[in-house]
C-alpha cells in the first residue's frame, strides 16, 4: 500500500500529462497537473533549505570537525533567509504606499540585494571562473595524441580554438584570391570557414546522433517508471 | 616551508602596503561606490540608485553643494567584501585554506536561502496563497492583484497538501509520506519528457536529417552544399551504427561504426575547444571585476571620466 | 597608444609577472626543462593561465584596442531574425542564467535588450531561473532606463519574473500565460498592464529570444515550446559549454544561435554597426573587448597541449629505443 499509492499516482500524473497532449479537450486538466508540479518545485526550494540546516545544525551540535564552516553556513543561510523574507530595507511599492511588504524583494538597496551583489554574485561568479584554471591543467596533463581518435579530437579542438579567434583568421589569411586566382579554390581551408563546415556537418552529425540516442533512452527510462517497472525513486522498502 | 610562508607573507604585506597606498594616496583612489538619492513622493522614502564616480565628478563640478549624488559607504564596503571574497576564492588554487573554506560556507548559505526567498515571493504567496485565499494575499503583500487571477480556486489545496507531505522528509518519522509528492513530481516530470524528447529530439532529428543529397540550385549542380548533406547524412547514421550495441561491431557494421567513432571524435573535440571558450570568458569577467571596480585600474566603460562632465558644464 | 609604449608605461606590471615567473625559469635553468614540465606543478599553469588572462585585459582597458570581428552565419541569422520584425511586434525575452555564466551571457542580453528597444518592439521579460530577475533588473537599467528613458514600462516593457518549475513553466505558458503569470515582477495585476492586454499565450510572440546558461534553457524552449508550436520562432545566446549541443535544432527549430563570448561578440558588431553610430557606447563592446583574453588563452592552452606531446612522443621514443 505504502508504495501502491506512489505508484498510482506516477501512473496518473505521467498519463494524463500524455493524453493531454493529444487530446484537446484534456488540455486544462494536463495545465492544471504542471502549475501544480510548479507549485511543488518551489515548495522543493524549501525542502532543500531545510535539508542544509538540518544537515549543518547537526554538524555543529556534534562538534565534528569543521563545525565551525558548518556555523558560518547556518549564520549566512538564516540571515539571508530572515532578510529575503522580511524583506528588510525594501521600501513599500509607490502604488500601495499603505502595505509594507508590496515592494518586490530584490529592490537594488535593500538587505538582500546586498547579498545577492556582494556575496552570492562575486563567490559564484568565482567558483566558476576557477574553471578556467583547471581546463589548462587537465590539457597539458590528460591530453595525449595516443592514437588517431585522439589525433582527429586534438586537431578539431585546435581549429575551433584558432578558428574562433582573431589568430584563425591571422593564420590563414593569405588564402587571398587576390594574391593568387587559384586560392579561390582553397578558400575552404581558412580556419574560419573550416570552422563553420565543422561545426555545420561533423558537429551537427555527431550531436543529432547523440540526441536521438538519448532521446531513446530517455523515453525507455520514462515508461518504465511510468507503467511502475522502475520503482527506485520509492526509496527502500 | 618556512621559506614559502616568509614569501608569502612578504606578498601579502606588499599587497596591503599596495592597496592602502592606492586607496588614499593617490589621485583618483580605488573601491569607491557612488549611489543618486532618488525621493519617491508616493513613500517619503529615497530610494537610492547604483550611480558612478563620473557621474559624481559630472554633478559636483556643476554644484559643489549638491547632495543627489553622493558616495555610499554601506556599498563601498559591500565592493571591498566582494574582493575579499573572490581573492578568498581564487586562494584555493594555491591550497585549501580557511579563507576559501568561510567563502564556500557563506556561498552555500546565501544560495540556499536565495532559492528559498525567490521561490516564496514569485511562486507561494501569488500562485499559492493567493489562489487559496485572495483576500489574504492582497491585504498583505500582493495588494495589486485584481481581476480574474484574483479569483479563489481551491484545486490549489492539492498541491499545497503534497508540499507539506514533501516537507515531512524532512523529519526523522513517516519516511512514506514523502512518496506521494515526489512520485507525482517524478511521474510529471516522466509524462512530460516522454513526449518532449520524443517529439524534439528523435522525430524532428529525423526530420533534420532528410536533406536533398544532390541540390540543384537555379541551373546547376551545387557540389559543396551536396557533398556536405551528403557527409551530415552520413555522419549521423555512423554515428547511429556505433550506438547500437545489440549487433556485434564486425565486418561491414565494425567499420561503419570506426567511421562513427571519427565522427564522434571529431564532435568531441569541437566541443572541447567551445568549453575552453567558454571557460575563459568566465574567468576575464572576474579579473575585469578586480581590475575595474575595485583597483580602478581600468576604466574601459567610463564610468570615472570627469571629461564628459566638463563638456556638459561648459554647454550649461 | 602602442604595445611598446604601453609596456613603457606599465613597467611595474612587467616586473611584478617576471618576478612572479622567476622561480620556474630557477628550475629550467637547474634541473633542465624536460624534468621540470615532467614534474611540473599545476600551479605553475595556472599562474600562466593567470598572467594569459589579465594581462590583455589591463591592455584592452587602458588602450581600448579590440580585434576586429567577421560575423558569421549563424549571428547573422540571429540579427535577421530581429530586424525583419516591425514596431510594436510582441517578443518575449526569458534570460535564464545567473551571474556565473554572466561573462558570456551579459553582453548577449545587453545587446539584444538594445537591439529589441532600438527597433521598438514589445519587450515582455521573464525568467527561468531564480536568479534571472536579477538579470532582468540589470538589463533594463543599463539599456532601457539608461539609453531609451522613453520607454514607459507596461506600454513598452514589462518583467514578469521567475516561476519555478523548469519546463513545466513553459509547458503552461505556451497555451495559458494568465493562470500562471497573475501579476508582474512588481506586483501590478497583469490585467492592469497595458501591453499584458490580448497576451493569452506566448502564441502570440512573434519571437521567443533565450538567453541560456543550461537547464533549464534552450533545449527546454525547443523541446516544449517551439517543436510542438512550429509558427513559434526562437533565437537564443547560449554558453560555450552547450552551443555545440544544439547545432542539431538549427536551423528548423532553433533559427539562430549565438555561441559563447565569440557569438556575442560578432553581435554585438552587428548591432553597433547598424546601430551605434560613430562612437559606440563602450558598454556595448563588452564581447569585443573579452575576445583578447580569449585569444591569448586560447594560444596557451594549444602551447601546452603542443608541449605536453612533445614530451609524451620523447619518452614514447626513449622508451622504445631503449
Amino acid at each position: 500500500m505504502k508504495r501502491l499509492v506512489p505508484m498510482l499516482i506516477t501512473a496518473a500524473g505521467g498519463f494524463l500529462l500524455i493524453v493531454a497532449y493529444f487530446i484537446p479537450y484534456w488540455q486544462s486538466w494536463g495545465e492544471k497537473a504542471t502549475i501544480w508540479f510548479d507549485v511543488l518545485a518551489s515548495i522543493a526550494f524549501i525542502l532543500g533549505g531545510g535539508n542544509l540546516l538540518k544537515v549543518h545544525l547537526k554538524h555543529v551540535s556534534d562538534r565534528s570537525r569543521g563545525w565551525g564552516y558548518s556555523l558560518v553556513v547556518l549564520v549566512s543561510f538564516l540571515v539571508t533567509l530572515a532578510v529575503g523574507l522580511g524583506k528588510v530595507g525594501v521600501p513599500p511599492s509607490p502604488q500601495f504606499p499603505a502595505f509594507a511588504w508590496s515592494g518586490p524583494y530584490g529592490q537594488p538597496g535593500g538587505a538582500f540585494w546586498f547579498l545577492y551583489e556582494y556575496a552570492f554574485k562575486p563567490l559564484t561568479s568565482t567558483i566558476f571562473a576557477m574553471l578556467a584554471f583547471y581546463i589548462a591543467s587537465a590539457a597539458f596533463r590528460a591530453f595525449r595524441a595516443k592514437n588517431l581518435h585522439a589525433f582527429l579530437l586534438l586537431g578539431t579542438a585546435f581549429i575551433i580554438l584558432l578558428g574562433r579567434t582573431f589568430a584563425g583568421v591571422l593564420l590563414t589569411s593569405w588564402i587571398d584570391p587576390s594574391i593568387w586566382s587559384g586560392f579561390q579554390y582553397f578558400t575552404g581551408l581558412r580556419i574560419e570557414v573550416l570552422t563553420v563546415y565543422i561545426m555545420s556537418v561533423f558537429t551537427t552529425a555527431g550531436n543529432r546522433a547523440i540526441m536521438i540516442g538519448i532521446a531513446l533512452g530517455i523515453v525507455a527510462t520514462s515508461l518504465r517508471v511510468l507503467l511502475g517497472l522502475d520503482r527506485s525513486y520509492l526509496g527502500k522498502e | 616551508m618556512k621559506r614559502e610562508t616568509a614569501i608569502w607573507a612578504l606578498v601579502l604585506i606588499l599587497g596591503v602596503v599596495a592597496l592602502i597606498g592606492r586607496a588614499a594616496f593617490t589621485e583618483t583612489g580605488m573601491g569607491r561606490e557612488y549611489v543618486r538619492a532618488v525621493p519617491v513622493p508616493e513613500t517619503g522614502a529615497t530610494q537610492y540608485e547604483t550611480s558612478t564616480y563620473g557621474a559624481y565628478l559630472q554633478a559636483t563640478a556643476a554644484d559643489q553643494t549638491q547632495t543627489e549624488y553622493q558616495f555610499s559607504l554601506a556599498r563601498t564596503v559591500g565592493l571591498w567584501v566582494a574582493a575579499f571574497f573572490t581573492l578568498a576564492v581564487f586562494s584555493f588554487l594555491y591550497g585549501d585554506n580557511p579563507a576559501y573554506k568561510i567563502a564556500e560556507g557563506v556561498l552555500v548559505g546565501v544560495s540556499a536561502a536565495y532559492w528559498m526567498v525567490v521561490g516564496f515571493w514569485t511562486v507561494l504567496v501569488p500562485n499559492l496563497l493567493a489562489k487559496i485565499s485572495p483576500s489574504v494575499a492582497q491585504g498583505w503583500a500582493t495588494p495589486g492583484l485584481s481581476g480574474p487571477e484574483a479569483e479563489q480556486d481551491l484545486w490549489y489545496l492539492v498541491p499545497l497538501i503534497l508540499g507539506v507531505m514533501l516537507l515531512w522528509r524532512l523529519l526523522p518519522k513517516g519516511p512514506w509520506i514523502a512518496r506521494w509528492p515526489l512520485a507525482f513530481i517524478i511521474g510529471t516530470t516522466a509524462g512530460l519528457r516522454l513526449i518532449a524528447f520524443l517529439h524534439g529530439d528523435f522525430l524532428a532529428q529525423i526530420r533534420n536529417t532528410i536533406v536533398p543529397l544532390a541540390v540543384i540550385d537555379g541551373g546547376g549542380f551545387d557540389f559543396w552544399l551536396s557533398l556536405q548533406n551528403l557527409l551530415l547524412v552520413a555522419g549521423v547514421l555512423c554515428g547511429l551504427v556505433y550506438f547500437f550495441f545489440s549487433v556485434e561491431h564486425k565486418g561491414v557494421v565494425g567499420k561503419v561504426a570506426n567511421v562513427g567513432i571519427w565522427v564522434l571524435m571529431i564532435t568531441f573535440g569541437a566541443s572541447f575547444g567551445y568549453t575552453v571558450m567558454g571557460r575563459i570568458a568566465l574567468l576575464a569577467t572576474r579579473l575585469e571585476f578586480l581590475l575595474d571596480d575595485w583597483l580602478w585600474l581600468i576604466d574601459p566603460v567610463q564610468r570615472r571620466s570627469a571629461d564628459v562632465a566638463l563638456m556638459l558644464v561648459g554647454w550649461f | 597608444m602602442n604595445v611598446v609604449e604601453f609596456l613603457t608605461h606599465q613597467w611595474w606590471l612587467l616586473v611584478v609577472v617576471v618576478l612572479s615567473v622567476w622561480p620556474l625559469f630557477a628550475q629550467f635553468r637547474s634541473l633542465g626543462t624536460e624534468k621540470v614540465l615532467r614534474t611540473l606543478d599545476r600551479r605553475w599553469i595556472f599562474l600562466l593561465m593567470f598572467w594569459a588572462v589579465l594581462l590583455p585585459i589591463y591592455y584592452i582597458g587602458v588602450t581600448g584596442d579590440t580585434f576586429p570581428e567577421v560575423p558569421s552565419v549563424l549571428s547573422e541569422a540571429t540579427f535577421d531574425e530581429i530586424e525583419r520584425l516591425n514596431e510594436g511586434d510582441p517578443v518575449l525575452l526569458s534570460f535564464d542564467f545567473d551571474p556565473a555564466s554572466g561573462g558570456e551571457l551579459i553582453p548577449m542580453a545587453t545587446a539584444f535588450t538594445r537591439h529589441v528597444a532600438e527597433k521598438k518592439l514589445k519587450m515582455y521579460f521573464m525568467a527561468l531561473w531564480p536568479v534571472g530577475p536579477q538579470m532582468i533588473d540589470e538589463s533594463i537599467e543599463r539599456v532601457i532606463r539608461s539609453d531609451f528613458p522613453e520607454l514607459v514600462y507596461g506600454q513598452d516593457y514589462v518583467n514578469l519574473g521567475f516561476k519555478s518549475g523548469n519546463e513545466g513553466v513553459i509547458k503552461v505558458i505556451v497555451t495559458n500565460f494568465r493562470e500562471l503569470y497573475t501579476t508582474d515582477s512588481y506586483g501590478t495585476a497583469v490585467e492592469k498592464i497595458p501591453m499584458m492586454e490580448g497576451i493569452d499565450n506566448i502564441q502570440r510572440m512573434r519571437l521567443i529570444i533565450n538567453v541560456s546558461a543550461g537547464y533549464a534553457g534552450t533545449k527546454e524552449w525547443v523541446q516544449y515550446a517551439v517543436t510542438p508550436y512550429p509558427a513559434l520562432r526562437l533565437v537564443a545566446g547560449v554558453t560555450g559549454v552547450q552551443a555545440p549541443l544544439f547545432y542539431p535544432y538549427i536551423p528548423r527549430q532553433l533559427h539562430g544561435m549565438l555561441g559563447a563570448i565569440k557569438g556575442a561578440a560578432e553581435y554585438e558588431k552587428l548591432v553597433i554597426d547598424k546601430y551605434g553610430g560613430a562612437n559606440p557606447d563602450p558598454k556595448y563592446l563588452e564581447a569585443l573587448r573579452r575576445m583578447g583574453p580569449q585569444l591569448v588563452a586560447h594560444l596557451l592552452i594549444i602551447g601546452l597541449i603542443v608541449v605536453a606531446n612533445v614530451l609524451y612522443f620523447a619518452e614514447k621514443r626513449r622508451g622504445a629505443t631503449r
